[in-house]
């Protein structure tokens, strides 16, 4: 496995306000990896960081093999960066931003009209290619941003919280983006505060609170690390039902749905050790299924607070 | 490629840039022309009636005394269509973008001071145009009005640096309005439009001192055919060591941390 990006101990403090206090991350190249935590964890200051925008206090960072402090440059040329503090041109039309990305990246005339219609083809902005950015919706203007990021075919993207305030329609599209973009070979470096997205696209998260890394793993495996999941075994009849209950001490019997619920953590071999206890009980189950708590709990549960969505839905609830 | 022709060619593109914002948006010339004519009219229009009681001297028509100053504001009303511009890409965020390319990072800046000096030189040629048409007559050869034309383009480069300057230190557009005032005000307490001698106290001391009047003067006794070597090479000071100053700190300002 090779690294697309490393850091070791990295650490970045506002005045006496430490932002980042030690954080270790790897990403693998041509995985997507996300960084998950609540507004004002570290997330922004960390892209930063690895994009050479920031200069760390302490620690060392690789991206793309060369070191960000050491050589800003190679690091640059490697990676592509859309986010919150990344923006397009509003007096120059979609068109015209994309071609003053691929300018900048010595493409020659006809590669970069290419490679512009391309990609307002791709993000559905063929229609608006001779307006001014100024008309764009907020979604036109995330995905042309998102374009302007691919015009140079970067090997590493880091997207800083790419689908706040976006409709689902731009979301979906920009979820298919990065799963397409993974396909290729590209790193992805998500941050986002939206649980289900580090769910549906990472395939290791870490997750941020207040300057540090508090759990780190692929989404089953944060999800398996905390109370509450459970294995969920459907029963043929009462009289199995019961049978299934004595031979699994624990466990909560449903008998309105004839189910039973057996704590666990839903890995393979425990399943397999919880249906061997079942012995010939287990002819008569007609379905397993293994419920994990969302990454909501998992954050929870993790970081002592609920995320700030969370806590506004209670506030809302009260 | 080497690494010369690659920042040639990103302040190229940088500079392209500028000049299509002010295509699309001409409203930044023709505001940087016209005030400056607008003041031209009022000046001759109503001062040179008064010339005589202005210590002008009988040598020299108000016009002709009063077009340098023009030419001065001209320059100063340019810088502030670069200061705004500088800071709509910063903080818009796409100084940000730029920052993340494999770049020539000086081609960023390069490209807004450029733009600036062409088209503030374009305002001050059309400028000195309509104020021909109202009867300014300059007296000056053809090495004189290049002397004009390298001064005048000194100004406007010191200027220019001093807004990017601004314009990225400036964390909301309103930041820029001190530096804009500052400028487009200093000339009035210059020889511009009165000599300093006719001032007084502490108002003639300063108007005799500050960096627009040798300026001033310079373009004056270019123009009508009387140079003077110490006023023009402390005109010349002034504005390399305004235009160092500005780059030096646009510099500094470039390369530190976004978001501070």
């Amino acid at each position: 496995m090779t690294s697309a990006i490393t850091a070791t101990g990295l650490r970045k403090s506002f005045g006496n306000k430490p932002v980042l206090d030690g954080i270790d991350l790897e990403v693998a190249a041509g995985t997507t990896f996300s960084l998950l935590g609540p507004n004002g964890a570290g997330k922004t200051t960390t892209v930063q960081i690895m994009a050479t925008l920031v200069h760390a206090d302490g620690g060392e960072v690789r991206v793309a093999g060369h070191d960000v402090a050491r050589n800003p440059a190679a690091v640059r040329a490697a990676i592509g960066v859309t986010g919150q503090f990344s923006a397009v041109d509003d007096l120059l039309t979609g068109e015209e931003n994309l071609l003053l990305m691929a300018d900048l990246h010595h493409l020659g005339r006809a590669a970069a009209r290419r490679r512009a219609a391309g990609l307002l083809d791709k993000f559905d902005l063929a229609d608006a290619a001779k307006k001014t950015t100024a008309t764009y919706s907020g979604g036109m203007r995330r995905r042309l941003d998102l374009a302007m990021t691919l015009v140079g075919d970067p090997r590493i993207i880091f997207l800083d919280e790419p689908t706040t305030g976006l409709d689902p329609r731009s979301r979906r599209m920009m979820w298919q983006t990065v799963r397409e973009l993974v396909a290729d070979g590209v790193t992805i470096f998500l941050t986002t505060q939206q649980l289900d997205e580090a769910d549906a696209l990472a395939d290791r998260i870490a997750v941020l609170d207040h300057g540090r890394v508090v759990a780190a793993g692929s989404p089953e495996e944060l999800k398996r690390s905390i109370p509450g999941a459970h294995v969920r075994l459907h029963l043929a009849d009462i009289t199995a039902l019961d049978s299934a209950a004595r031979a699994l001490g624990g466990s909560f019997p449903h008998e309105s749905t004839l189910t039973l619920e057996i704590p666990c953590d839903g890995g393979a071999m425990a399943v397999r050790e919880l249906l061997n206890r079942l012995g010939d009980t287990a002819a008569y189950v007609d379905e397993v299924s293994v419920h994990t708590p969302d990454l909501d709990d998992v954050f929870f549960a993790l970081t002592g607070h609920p995320t700030a969505e969370t806590t506004l839905e209670l506030e809302n609830a009260r | 490629m080497t690494t010369l022709t690659f920042a040639m060619r990103d302040s190229a593109t940088m500079t392209r840039r500028s000049f299509r914002h002010l295509l699309r948006y001409p409203a930044t010339l023709v505001t940087s022309v016209g005030v400056p004519v607008l003041l031209l009219l009022l000046f001759v229009g109503v001062f040179g009636a008064l010339k005589a009681g202005l210590g002008v001297g009988a040598h020299i028509s108000y016009i002709n005394y009063v077009v340098p100053g023009i030419i001065v504001m001209t320059a100063a009303y340019g810088s502030s269509g670069t200061a705004l511009a500088v800071n709509r890409d910063s903080t818009e965020g796409i100084i940000g973008r730029f920052r993340t390319m494999a770049i020539s990072p000086a081609s960023v800046l390069t490209g807004h001071v450029v733009s600036a000096l062409v088209r503030t030189l374009i305002g001050v040629a059309l400028v000195i145009g309509v104020a021909i048409g109202l009867g300014f007559r300059p007296t000056a050869d053809a090495g004189q009005w290049l002397g004009a034309a390298g001064v005048t383009a000194l100004l406007v480069l010191a200027l220019t640096w001093l807004a990017v300057a601004v314009g990225l230190a400036a964390k909301v557009a309103e930041g820029t309005t001190g530096f804009l005032l500052l400028v487009q005000l200093l000339p009035f307490i210059s020889s511009a439009f009165v000599p300093p001698a006719q001032m007084s106290g502490s108002v003639r001391w300063f108007a005799a001192h500050q960096p627009f009047t040798p300026i001033i003067d310079t373009l004056r006794g270019l123009l009508t055919g009387t140079p003077d070597a110490g006023t023009t090479l402390a005109a010349v000071a002034w504005c390399v060591g305004l235009a160092l100053a500005g780059y030096l700190w646009a510099r500094v300002l470039f390369r530190r941390d976004l978001n501070r």
